[in-house]
């Protein structure tokens, strides 16, 4: 009796794990460094804020204070400009929040005709620089002999920040279960009341997302602000027109404050869209 | 009439904000062509004569400036995917739990106006300022070296304001790479670096893309850079438009430079597009 012996079942090798932990910590690392010095910046303003200034230039530690929170207000042209900010950032983050969530429920919702001509404006808007956008719309406005002032500004911030509420309430959209608007109209829920008791709910996280986007747009803005601004300065323009000069700590003071406003704002909205499952 | 309501639906809704951007936008961009081609002056107001000439006069007065736009735009731009590859590759792979964590502090600086970040850039690497002082104290440095009023400081600071513009949309184009592709790659005995040059990197092309769009346009226009951190030999095109527009006030100039300089721009990305598909470009730049 012969055993046939049945070679083993050629194993093929296994491929190798590639690992490489070293690789991922220098990443880890590198990661790090990189946040660091896109937040030095920051540090420094904030820092500064705090310092004990003596003479012009606060350029040099001297020392804590909270001087410059209790005198935040103390500069009225620093504080007009502040306010000129923070009106028209008000203004266009309204308009451009309503225009622009028409805008990204048309285009998430419907495949139409024209659609790819206003994909195309969008991303025109998205890419044109803007200093060519702000060299335009003063050409228009000299044209239209409409004088430079907080309408032009307005306008302006609409403009731009209209295609990224937009986009982000499209991506909101797209992401919608069609059949919770059906049942509402099955239910005998008319076009309007669909759109406001279960449309808008729906996508009210990518709207806040989208207005705070146009807010920190607006307020933030310089370049185009700069063109079509005129004789209104805002809090940015004022920086600009100070700097050679110095700074005054109650521009760390108010950078800070903005800055630690729109983080908290940014923080809270991330967290309502956590809480509440799309 | 239910069906003629749902067809008019879409284009009732975009009515307002496309009228926005066609009166605001689209028209004004008009404007500036035809402003370019005007002759006169503010105070004697403007004829249309299809005047060339604003083109030839400016490009041949500033092209020095366009050259160096261009230059440092570029440079800021390649130093950016640079850097930001590693970042975006570490969230989207190893950032776990914590991705939009990293993610947050990567877009820490946009809640800082840009004009202050940049000032806060002067007074850090300012001559005697916290980078170079002690360095030049501990005679690292000789005590005549600067960094300001250099290429160096602007490109830096144009490569620094852009930066999450960059790490953003390769983030998101490495996110979306699926793993599966990535596991089937070892199991057909690719090494890492294979797997990586073949598989990884391909895909996240379209983020790269998007990426140097949203970071060349802006740097090679930007003017707030070299106003701040340069000096009389780092000026660029757009601290050209800034005071020709603002201060000198001579809009043909003005307006035939922004031209030129949105022309090239434009020229640039759609040859861009094409090369990519314009879908991608488009929807890599949406996210």
């Amino acid at each position: 009796m012969t055993t046939t012996l049945t070679p083993p079942p050629v194993q093929p090798p296994t491929p190798p794990k590639p690992r490489a932990k070293l690789g991922d910590r220098l990443l880890f690392g590198y990661t790090w460094l990189v946040i660091l010095w896109l937040c030095l910046p920051i540090g420094v303003m904030i820092l500064f804020g705090f310092n004990q200034v003596q003479g012009r230039y606060n350029n040099r530690w001297h020392g804590f204070t909270l001087e410059w929170y209790a005198h935040v207000f103390d500069l009225s042209g620093l504080t007009n400009a502040l306010e000129a900010s923070l009106i028209i950032a008000v203004a266009s983050t309204l308009i451009a929040t309503a225009l622009g969530t028409l805008l990204g429920v048309a285009l998430g919702r419907y495949r139409f005709r024209g659609d790819g001509t206003s994909n195309l404006v969008q991303f025109a808007a998205i890419s044109t620089p803007e200093i060519v956008m702000g060299m335009s719309l003063v050409a228009f406005f000299v044209q239209l002999d409409v004088p430079l002032g907080y309408l032009t500004i307005i306008i302006a911030h609409v403009m731009f920040s209209l295609s990224f509420v937009a986009v982000t309430v499209r991506s909101r959209v797209l992401t919608l279960d069609r059949s919770v608007e059906e049942a509402a109209k099955d239910l005998g829920a008319s076009a309007m009341g669909t759109f406001w008791l279960v449309t808008l709910p729906m996508i009210l996280p990518g709207v806040t997302a989208g207005a705070l986007l146009a807010f920190a747009i607006s307020i933030d803005d310089f370049v185009v602000t700069n063109f079509t601004a005129g004789n209104i300065e805002t809090f940015p323009l004022w920086i600009w027109s100070s700097q050679k000069n110095g700074l005054p700590p109650q521009v760390n003071v108010m950078g800070t404050l903005i800055f630690a406003g729109g983080v908290l704002l940014a923080l809270g909205n991330a967290m309502a869209a956590r809480r509440r499952p799309a | 009439m239910g069906s003629l309501r749902a067809r008019f639906t879409p284009y009732a809704l975009m009515l307002p904000g496309g009228l926005w951007l066609a009166i605001f936008f689209v028209i004004p961009t008009l404007i500036l062509l035809q402003f370019s081609l005007m002759t006169g002056n503010e105070a004697d107001g403007y004829q249309f004569t299809f005047h060339w000439q604003n083109y030839s006069d400016a490009l041949s007065t500033y092209y020095p400036q366009f050259i160096r736009s261009l230059e440092y735009g570029g440079t800021a731009t390649v130093l950016g995917i640079a850097l930001s590859y590693p970042v975006a590759y570490w969230i989207a792979f190893k950032g776990g739990a914590r991705k939009s964590t990293y993610l947050f502090l990567i877009l820490l600086p946009f809640f800082v106006s840009f004009v202050l970040r940049t000032i806060s850039w002067q007074f850090l690497l300012s001559d005697n300022g916290m980078v170079l002082g002690p360095l030049k104290d501990a005679g690292l440095l000789p005590p005549d070296f600067h960094i300001l009023q250099t290429s160096v400081a602007v490109v830096g600071g144009l490569t620094y304001n852009y930066l999450p513009f960059m790490v953003l949309p390769i983030y998101v184009a490495l996110e979306r790479v699926d793993p599966g592709v990535v596991e089937a790659s070892y199991d057909l005995y690719s090494s890492r670096t294979q797997s990586f040059l073949k598989v990884i990197f391909p895909l996240s092309l379209p983020g790269v893309f998007a990426g140097v769009l949203m970071n060349f346009v802006p740097a090679a226009s930007d003017y707030v850079n070299a106003e701040v951190l340069g000096g009389p030999d780092n000026t660029m095109i757009g601290n050209i438009i800034q005071d020709q527009a603002l201060t000198v006030r001579d809009y043909p100039t003005a307006t035939a430079l922004s031209a030129t300089l949105m022309l090239a721009l434009l020229v640039g990305i759609f040859a861009y597009a094409r090369a990519l598909g314009t879908e991608t470009v488009l929807q890599a730049a949406a996210r």
